[in-house]
């Protein structure tokens, strides 16, 4: 047991470093390389929950689709740092006022956390038998079992923001010149070829 | 002192001898591979191919290896250092960690996950920090168009094989490889082999496809494409380096085997569980089928001219996404009206 205990302080302690990094790091780019290693250590601590599932979509999803894009994103972005820093001082009020209200709603929140009286008794028996079941095959069930119709919602949702996004940064633009593969492959010889019979001496008129 | 030992010094002890006996076969794999190309390449164009150092040249990939080893380690200005020297080091380890779940025979896996298909997933598509972050921290413009047709590239196509990986892992019904494999030895119609690619031989023939441009091997290496981007993310890599990305790409393209091997062609299993096949242990069996995949990507190479860009992302996206999301729903329904679906 001690050596998950290590782990879990191991992958804890990283991911605060990994957090820091981000937020302190002037380069955008290592601060987006700073927020994968971050992912990484959330994920080794789903392992150690024994969420392996949610771990392994972690990876997947975050740092195998999302964060690609945004390095993608940062990279080709031309971040002038001196251009950030310039109103720093202009700005700070109100950077200090929303961050204010976060900390004080934060606080607000853990100082009246109260623990349920049946939450001790569920967290000792788990409803499905975590012996009997595999977590993959759990959240699979309560997912697409009981809650189905929510489940379809958020995919409409992200349906819906998906359309939108294309929508608003779609532009038709002219003069492009662009291959349309049906198009070549429904061309006969006969709409492009003429096969003439020349004459000898006279040549084609 | 005793229980120290047993509980905590041997297990490591005994990881460690485990993961030695994955890496170091896989590793003579790498270098033979880079001559097996050679070879097969130089055969299919009536060609020699190395043939100077050892006999019929076997010892080639490890002159190549000194080669590399002797020559100066460039940093180009402006580059970022940290960046720069990571990105070759998390191509390669990313390569051999994904060997982690892959069983070679019953019980041969140095970690037996539930999840082991998924970590196969996450794993093949963490490939493409080690492109992106190698385009960038070099600081040159070659390297980073490389960089970044590759990212796209391999975005893309991730999307057909995890759809293709969800319909297999539905006929299995199981996310362990292990499980995964055993699941194709009950022979198909009663004499064809059970493996998946009998069943599922469209989606094998996508499958492996898009394996190829995952790997960014030919027809799709497009970001190392040598008349347009020199030599893509690599061009400013020299040294160690660029030797340990030319082993990682290799190694990923072992792995890549290994994983087709594992989805379609059946892992261990013979063909047919009677006298003359179920002879040959099963891990011959395993390089046997990794050996033809290879062999298929090198043939490959020699055979078609590369891709244009454009028409790659087509491919990608209006072909294999539409196909495999198709197969996927063909085959729940099918799974479904057969009353195949377990409990």
């Amino acid at each position: 047991m001690i050596a998950a205990t290590l782990a879990f302080y191991l992958f804890a302690a990283l991911a605060i470093v990994g957090a820091l990094n981000v937020i302190f790091q002037r380069n955008p780019v290592h601060s987006v390389l700073w927020l994968i290693f971050t992912f990484f250590n959330a994920a080794g601590l789903f392992v150690l929950l024994g969420a392996e599932f949610v771990a392994m979509i972690l990876v997947i999803v975050y740092v195998g689709a999302v964060a690609v894009l945004f390095l993608f994103v940062v990279m080709m972005l031309d971040i002038n740092i001196t251009m950030v820093r310039e109103g720093f001082f202009k700005y700070m009020p109100v950077g200090l006022l929303v961050g204010g209200i976060l900390l004080a709603e934060l606080i607000i929140v853990f100082a009246g956390w109260v623990m349920s009286d049946s939450a001790e008794a569920m967290r000792a028996a788990p409803a499905p038998d975590p012996s009997a079941i595999s977590n993959t095959e759990a959240l699979g069930l309560i997912l697409y079992t009981d809650y189905v119709y929510l489940f379809q919602a958020s995919g409409i949702i992200l349906l819906v923001a998906m359309i939108g996004s294309i929508v608003l940064t779609h532009r038709t633009r002219t003069g492009v010149r662009k291959q349309v593969i049906s198009e070549q492959n429904a061309r006969r010889p006969s709409d492009t070829l003429e096969v003439v019979k020349v004459e000898s001496g006279k040549g084609l008129q | 002192m005793a229980e120290l030992w047993t509980s905590y010094i041997w297990p490591v002890v005994w990881i460690v001898i485990q993961i030695l006996m994955f890496l170091v076969p896989i590793l003579i794999g790498v270098a033979y591979l880079t001559y097996a190309e050679r070879k097969i390449i130089s055969a299919m164009q009536m060609r020699i191919g190395p043939n100077v150092i050892g006999w019929f040249g076997l010892l080639q990939p490890f002159a190549d290896a000194l080669k590399l080893l002797t020559k100066e380690t460039v940093l180009p200005t402006g580059a970022s250092p940290v960046v720069f020297f990571l990105a070759p080091m998390i191509t390669f380890s990313l390569a051999m960690l994904a060997w982690a779940v892959i069983p070679v025979n019953p019980g041969w896996v140095i970690s037996d996950l539930n999840v082991g298909v998924l970590y196969l997933f996450a794993i093949s598509s963490l490939g493409v920090y080690g492109v992106v972050m190698a385009g960038w921290a070099s600081n040159s413009r070659y390297a980073f168009l490389g960089a970044m047709r590759s990212a796209a590239q391999m975005v893309s196509y991730e999307v057909s094989i995890g759809f293709i990986m969800i319909t297999v892992l539905m006929t299995a019904d199981t996310l362990n490889l292990s499980a995964l494999v055993e699941a194709q030895a009950e022979p198909l119609f009663g004499f064809l082999p059970g493996w998946y690619f009998i069943p599922h031989l469209p989606m094998f023939v996508v499958f492996f496809i898009s394996v190829l441009a995952e790997t960014n091997r030919h027809p799709f290496d497009l970001p190392e494409a040598e008349s347009e981007l020199v030599a893509g993310f690599m061009t400013e890599y020299s040294s160690m380096s660029f030797a340990l990305f030319f082993l990682g790409e290799y190694a990923n393209m072992i792995m890549m085997s290994g994983m087709v091997s594992i989805l379609f062609l059946g892992g261990w299993l013979p063909p047919y569980d009677v006298a003359p096949w179920n002879l040959i242990p099963g891990v011959v069996w395993f390089a046997a089928k990794i050996a033809f995949c290879l062999f298929i990507f090198i043939w490959v190479r020699a055979t078609f001219p590369r891709y244009r860009y454009d028409q790659l992302m087509r491919l990608g996206w209006k072909v294999f996404l539409p196909l495999s999301l198709i197969w996927l729903a063909l085959t729940a329904g099918f799974l479904v009206y057969f009353d195949k679906v377990p409990a």
